[in-house]
C-alpha cells in the first residue's frame, strides 16, 4: 500500500487531472460493455457519470474500484498507472450503493477497518475514526450495528468509512437510490457540503439526473458503453450535443427537419411537423437541404390563445392533455401534424390568464434562442 | 377472553406450526419420558423387564424410584470412559468435518450455475444408498485384504498390509465420511447468501483477499458452521453403527454401550440411564449455545447506547 503511494510521480497530460481514463474498453464475451472511453477528472471536482441501467456505467465504475479487470485501456490516478493494481492497493475508495456495511461490526468498527488494513496505530485510529463520525454526525451511534440504524444513517456511515482513508479520489455508486425521495435532495446537498469541505476529487454514476445536476460540477452522459457528452450540467442542458442526450437530460421535444436558408448567422429549418419553419439565430456547419434535428424544452414553449405574429417559430394545435405539477403545469398540445409537444407552464402564468384546457385550440410559439440544433 | 384466545392462536399461525409440534411431542417427548421412567426402575424378570414407577396393592399407591443404572453409572469407570472417548471421538470427528468441509462448501458457494448444482448433487448422492451398505463398503476398502491394502501393497509402497479395519482410525474414517454432508450443507447455505459487494467493500478499503475471508466471511458463516458442527457432532456421540462395524474391541461408545446393556444384557433400566445422560450431556452445550445467540440478538437489537 505505502510504496503504490510513495512512487507517485507526476507525468500524464495535465497536472489538475486527479484521474485519467484513456481508451478503457472493457469486453464481456461478445458485448462490448465499455467502449475506449476517455475522460479526465480534474482535482477537487465532482463528475457525475448519468445513464440508464445497462449503459456500461457501474463496469465503468467498478473498473476504477479494481473489482473488474480492463479489457484494454489505461487507468491513471495522480498521473500513476493503476490499471493492474488490485482494489486494495489502489488509493480509492468507495461508497456502495446498498453502502455494503459489515453487519457483523459496530459503525466504529466499520470505519476503522479500512485503517486497521492499513497498520495505523491504535490511538490515531480512534481518533480519525471519530473524527470522520462527527463529519458526518454519526459520532453518537459509534457503538451501533448498521442494521440498527435508519437507510440515512447507514449511508452517513458508509461515507465516513469511505473517506476516513483520505482517498485520492472517491466513487459513489448510485448514492441516493436506497433513500426515501423526500430526503433524497437535503442528503444531496450534505454530501456536496462536506465532500467539498474535504477537497476530495468524486466521481459518481447514476441514473437520476436530478441527482447528477443537483452533486456534480461536471458530468458525462452515457450510453451503450460510451460517453456522448460531458460539460456542465448547464451546458449539457442547455447545448445537448445528440438526440440522445437531449432526450435524456430533462424532457424535450425534438423535431427532424430540413435546412431551407443557411446564412452565417441564421439558419431556417422546415419541419413537417410544424406549422412554421424554425429560425435559429447561428449558423451551422451542415449544409443546405441536410435532414439534422432541433431540440425544443418544454419550458421554452409559449401557449397562447391567439396567433403570434412572425412567420417562424409557432404551431397551431390543440390542447390533448394538462397536469398540474404544482409549480407548473404541463400541456401536452397534438399539432395539427399529428404530432405531440409538451410545454410547462409556471402556474403563476396560469393564475393571471384564463388558462386553456383540454380540446382547446392554441399557439405554441418560443423565442428563436430556444432552438437547440442537434449535430447527431 | 377464550375468543381472543383462540383469534391469537389463528394470527399466530398456530395451525401451520401444531402438526410438528404434535408430531415433536409423540415421537420424541413421550418415547424419552418412558426412556426417564424405565431408567428410574429395577430390573425384573418378565415382561416388561423392569419394574413399575407407580404400584398400587392392598390400598397403598407406592412410587418407587430406583437409582442403581445411576449409581453404577457414576461409580463404574467404565462408563465415564465411554462418556469421555464418545465425546473424544466426536469432537475430531467434527473438527476434521470442519477442516475438510470448510473449503469444500466455500467452493461450491462460489462456483456460478450449473456446475454448483452438480457439486451440490455430489454431496448429497450418497445419501441414495443406505449408510449400512456405504459402511459395508468401506469395510471392504479398510480390510487388511481389502482394496486399500491391495492397492499399496500393488503399488510397492507398503509390505504389510495396515492395520486400519477395527482400529479408532477407521472409525473416525466412517464417521467423518458418513457426516461430511451434515456439516457441508447448513455451511453451504450460509455461505451462498454472503453478500458479494461486503468483500468488494473490504478489498475496496485495503483488505487482502486472505484478510478479508478471516474479517469478512469468516465471522459471517459462523452461524453455518456452528449449525454443521451440531449436526455432526450430536448423532456421532450416540452413534452406533459406524463403531460397531469399523471399530475395534477397544473402541468405546455409547451407543455400543446401550445396544450391549439392552439387547447382550437385556438390562433396561441401565441401557435408560445410560440414554438420559447422553441426552443432558448434548443437552447442555445446546442450551448454552441457544442462550448464547439469544444473548448476542437482545444486545444487537437494544443496543450499545
Amino acid at each position: 500500500m505505502s510504496d503504490a503511494l510513495g512512487s507517485l510521480t507526476s507525468f500524464g497530460a495535465d497536472a489538475d487531472d486527479c484521474l485519467r481514463m484513456v481508451d478503457l474498453t472493457k469486453i464481456y464475451g461478445d458485448t462490448v460493455a465499455v467502449q475506449s472511453v476517455n475522460l479526465s477528472i480534474k482535482r477537487g471536482e465532482i463528475f457525475a457519470l448519468l445513464g440508464s441501467s445497462g449503459c456500461g456505467k457501474s463496469t465503468l465504475l467498478r473498473m476504477l474500484a479494481g473489482f473488474e479487470t480492463v479489457t484494454s485501456g489505461q487507468i491513471f490516478l495522480e498521473g500513476e498507472d493503476i490499471t493492474q493494481l488490485p482494489p486494495y492497493k489502489r488509493p480509492i475508495n468507495m461508497m456502495f450503493q446498498s453502502y455494503a456495511l459489515f453487519p457483523h461490526m459496530t459503525v466504529e468498527a466499520n470505519v476503522a477497518f479500512g485503517l486497521k488494513q492499513e497498520g495505523v496505530v491504535q490511538p490515531e485510529i480512534h481518533e480519525r475514526v471519530f473524527e470522520a463520525l462527527e463529519l458526518v454526525q454519526m459520532s453518537p451511534y459509534a457503538r451501533r450495528k448498521p442494521h440498527q440504524l435508519s437507510g440515512g444513517q447507514q449511508q452517513r456511515v458508509a461515507l465516513a468509512r469511505s473517506l476516513v482513508k483520505r482517498p485520492k479520489l472517491l466513487l459513489l455508486d448510485e448514492p441516493m437510490s436506497a433513500l426515501d425521495k423526500q430526503i433524497r435532495r437535503n442528503t444531496q446537498i450534505e454530501l456536496v457540503r462536506i465532500i467539498e469541505q474535504l477537497g476530495v476529487t468524486c466521481f459518481m454514476v447514476t441514473h437520476d439526473q436530478e441527482e447528477a445536476m443537483t452533486m456534480a460540477n461536471r458530468l458525462g452522459v452515457m450510453t451503450e458503453g460510451q460517453i456522448k457528452q460531458v460539460g456542465t450540467p448547464q451546458d449539457v442542458y442547455a447545448f445537448p450535443n445528440s438526440r440522445f442526450v437531449a432526450g435524456f437530460i430533462g424532457s424535450t421535444n425534438l423535431f427532424s427537419g430540413t435546412i431551407t436558408i443557411d446564412e452565417s448567422d441564421h439558419i431556417v429549418i422546415e419541419s413537417d411537423a410544424l406549422t412554421r419553419p424554425l429560425f435559429v439565430s447561428h449558423g451551422v456547419s451542415e449544409p443546405l437541404g441536410m435532414e439534422i434535428s432541433v431540440s425544443l424544452r418544454p419550458e421554452r414553449l409559449q401557449v397562447l390563445r391567439h396567433q403570434p405574429d412572425g412567420d417562424f417559430n409557432w404551431a397551431h394545435g390543440m390542447v390533448s392533455h394538462m397536469a398540474w405539477m404544482g409549480s407548473y403545469a404541463l400541456y401536452q398540445i397534438r399539432l395539427d401534424s399529428g404530432k405531440t409537444v409538451e410545454a410547462s407552464v409556471p402556474s403563476l402564468l396560469l393564475t393571471q390568464a384564463e388558462p386553456p384546457g383540454i380540446d382547446d385550440e392554441v399557439y405554441v410559439s418560443w423565442h428563436h434562442e430556444a432552438v437547440t440544433v442537434l449535430t447527431s | 377472553m377464550i375468543g381472543s384466545f383462540f383469534s391469537r392462536l389463528k394470527q399466530s399461525g398456530f395451525w401451520v406450526i401444531a402438526p410438528p409440534y404434535a408430531w415433536l411431542v409423540l415421537f420424541l417427548l413421550v418415547p424419552f419420558l418412558l426412556v426417564l421412567k424405565i431408567s428410574v426402575a429395577d430390573l425384573n424378570f418378565g415382561i416388561p423387564p423392569y419394574t413399575s414407577l407407580v404400584d398400587l396393592s392392598d390400598n397403598v399407591l407406592t412410587f418407587t424410584v430406583h437409582l442403581r443404572g445411576y449409581a453404577l453409572l457414576f461409580s463404574d469407570s467404565l462408563y465415564l470412559m465411554t462418556y469421555l472417548s464418545s465425546i473424544k471421538m466426536a469432537a475430531i470427528t467434527t473438527v476434521c468435518c470442519i477442516l475438510i468441509g470448510y473449503p469444500m462448501a466455500y467452493y461450491i458457494a462460489r462456483t456460478e450455475g450449473s456446475l454448483r448444482h452438480l457439486l451440490l448433487l455430489a454431496v448429497i448422492l450418497p445419501f441414495w444408498t443406505s449408510l449400512l451398505l456405504r459402511v459395508y463398503a468401506w469395510v471392504g476398502i479398510l480390510r487388511n485384504d481389502g482394496l486399500l491394502n491391495n492397492f499399496l501393497i500393488w503399488m510397492g509402497l507398503i509390505d504389510t498390509p495396515l492395520e486400519i479395519y477395527r482400529t479408532d482410525l477407521a472409525v473416525y474414517i466412517g464417521l467423518v465420511y458418513a457426516y461430511l454432508p451434515f456439516f457441508i450443507l447448513p455451511l453451504y447455505a450460509n455461505l451462498v447468501k454472503l453478500d458479494a459487494r461486503l468483500l468488494d467493500a473490504a478489498y475496496d478499503l485495503g483488505a487482502s483477499p486472505v484478510r478479508a475471508f478471516l474479517a469478512v466471511t469468516l465471522p459471517l458463516s459462523l452461524p453455518g458452521v456452528v449449525a454443521g458442527a451440531m449436526l455432526v457432532f450430536i448423532p456421532t456421540v450416540g452413534e452406533y453403527v459406524i463403531p460397531e462395524m469399523l471399530g475395534g474391541a477397544d473402541t468405546l461408545m455409547m451407543g455400543r454401550v446401550m445396544w450391549s446393556e439392552f439387547f447382550t444384557n437385556a438390562d433396561w433400566p441401565m441401557a435408560s440411564a445410560v440414554t438420559v445422560i447422553m441426552v443432558l450431556i448434548l443437552l447442555v452445550p445446546l442450551v448454552v449455545l441457544q442462550m448464547n445467540q439469544k444473548r448476542s440478538f437482545l444486545s444487537e437489537t437494544k443496543g450499545g447506547q
